[in-house]
């Protein structure tokens, strides 16, 4: 076991450093942080024998190329449909191989999603912040963005070569059209046309994203109240609508309060299938009842689990 | 809209359960937040994962696969029937340096509140501050307490760069940034405390709850400081 090193030649925009993020500090104003699509995350570390949670690079649809400088490690990139070129081999991603000494790994978007997780073999070395390398994009705390001439350091790098070739893509792992949500915290902000308009409406996903959310575009809810409230906590999958009825969806580095009033807030379990939309893809919201959105967070685990077994078993 | 009887409880998705307390910025009702906040703390349900207190509601946030809104609702309720915790006293200083270019708004502050400069100073390190909340980014402590006199409505439009360390007001809410951040407060001073401490056992300054008192520095002590 020895390390392997590479060098960062480009990388885009929010391409950075993550892993299982830091839970319990929304209380400081620091969000959980970590992957956006947390799924493909895990099955890119699980792929290789990997505690699901372990630091990985997250790769935007931007793209990101590297050189291996010295070592070798098995890595895995899974989410969405990207285009990975390796050692003059080009394969999607959900898949294993090996990165040697002097050979180059590019990851471009391809047919579908918008983020990928690239996974090594090893110990992806990182700058950590309360115990997580998740990077905090608009602080920058944590393992931090790439930027071309950055090194990246694999300790106890391995070649796992009984891991190599395809990763399942589940199904759950395809872009998700339509969302299931709870209706508010803060619906008395909306009249009911405002409320039906939301629910009933097509969605698109705009250009105007990054990891603390996504703005929306479609019909106008304008709150019909004063926006007079005190800030409330906010987490991951709320649908807030500014004072103008712009509504955008809170994502992974979200603020942890905010004033605006939350029409209604994604389920959890839906959230990682819905980021691998792209902008102008359609969305539309479908109203579920708490007890409708325990059992629905429920049934996924269970698919969860049985998917995370089958790729871990894989030898 | 009808008044609400208060508290309410509003599911948040499958993991959460809001509790309000109230609409407005009262310590009467942040009090009511703290107390819910700490007794949960302390006697935890299964499956619970955080809670999250703002001004007048507490975010409780579970794990689905344990628990559900209704098992969360009855044991806040509980808890709410319980005798009120004390709030805790702790009683943190903040030094501030107020000279004019760490404080490039002091003199539009003053002439708004028909004060000098010294005596906006003076009023800010009169104020008793307590931390109702954090929020808008890591570490962002919503300290609530600024004197009547001192209480501005925020910039029409935000200033961008504005270093960490600076000490901002706006109404009756005064906050110490810990990062270079866009802001529509009035930035009256700049302070080397470090409420990221960078500490594994302690890594904020400040818990919801605890009072705040300013001392004031001079740039030689500043410095120092900020090199500490």
């Amino acid at each position: 076991m020895s390390d392997a090193v590479l060098s960062v030649e480009s990388a885009g925009p929010h391409v950075s450093i993550q892993d299982g993020g830091r839970v319990g500090f929304m209380r400081y104003g620091v969000p959980r942080s970590g992957p956006l699509d947390r799924r493909s995350m895990a099955a890119a570390n699980l792929a290789l024998g990997n505690p699901a949670g372990a630091p990985v690079i997250e790769v935007s649809a931007s793209g990101v190329s590297v050189e291996c400088l010295s070592g070798a490690v098995t890595f895995a990139v899974a989410g969405g449909g990207f285009i990975v070129e390796h050692a003059g081999s080009r394969r999607g991603s959900w898949s294993v191989a090996t990165l040697k000494s002097g050979e180059k790994l590019a990851i471009r978007p391809g047919l579908w999603g918008s983020w990928c997780y690239l996974a090594f073999a090893g110990a992806l070395q990182s700058p950590r912040w309360l115990g997580s390398a998740a990077t905090h994009a608009a602080s920058g705390l944590g393992g931090g963005a790439l930027a071309a001439g950055r090194r990246l350091t694999i300790a106890g790098a391995e070649r796992r070569e009984g891991r190599e070739g395809a990763i399942a893509c589940p199904i759950g792992a395809r872009p998700r059209h339509e969302a299931r949500v709870t209706l508010g915290p803060q619906q008395r902000f909306f009249s009911p046309e405002a409320i039906e308009d939301f629910l009933g409406g097509v969605w698109e996903m705009t250009d105007a994203w990054d990891r603390m959310g996504v703005r929306l575009s479609g019909p106008a809810i304008a709150p019909h109240a004063a926006l007079d409230m005190p800030s409330e906590p906010v987490p991951r999958g709320a649908v807030q609508v500014a004072g103008d009825g712009v509504a955008a969806l809170l994502l992974a580095d979200h603020q942890t309060t905010g004033g605006y009033p939350k029409i209604a807030t994604v389920l959890d379990c839906d959230l990682d299938a819905l980021v691998q939309l792209r902008p102008r893809d359609p969305l539309r919201f479908v109203l579920v009842s708490p007890e409708e959105a325990i059992a629905a967070a429920r049934a996924a685990a269970q698919c969860e689990r049985s998917y995370r077994q089958a790729i871990a078993a894989r030898i | 809209m009808r008044p609400r009887a208060f508290p309410v409880f509003a599911p948040v998705a499958e993991h959460g359960l809001l509790v309000e307390f109230g609409e407005t910025v009262d310590r009467a009702v942040n009090d009511q937040v703290i107390a819910l906040d700490a007794a949960i703390s302390s006697s935890p349900f299964e499956g619970f994962l955080e809670a999250v207190p703002a001004y007048a509601s507490l975010l409780i946030r579970f794990d689905p696969l344990i628990a559900d809104h209704r098992l969360v609702e009855a044991h806040a309720r509980g808890l709410l029937g319980g005798r009120a915790a004390a709030r805790a006293e702790t009683l943190r200083e903040v030094p501030v340096c107020y000279d004019s270019d760490l404080a490039p708004d002091l003199a539009a502050v003053a002439e708004a509140a028909g004060l000098t400069e010294e005596e906006v100073v003076n009023a800010h390190l009169a104020g008793r501050y307590d931390v109702f909340m954090y929020g808008f980014a890591p570490g962002y402590a919503y300290l609530a307490g600024v004197p009547e006199r001192l209480r501005l409505p925020r910039k029409p439009s935000p200033v961008r760069g504005v270093a960490a360390g600076s000490v901002l007001i706006a109404g009756p809410q005064c906050l110490v940034t810990t990062l270079i951040m866009p802001t529509g407060w009035w930035i009256i001073g700049r302070s080397p405390a470090r409420i990221l401490t960078g500490s594994e056992e302690h890594p904020f300054l400040f818990d919801v709850g605890d009072k705040v008192a300013f001392r004031r520095i001079d740039r030689a002590a500043y410095h120092a400081e900020v090199r500490a």
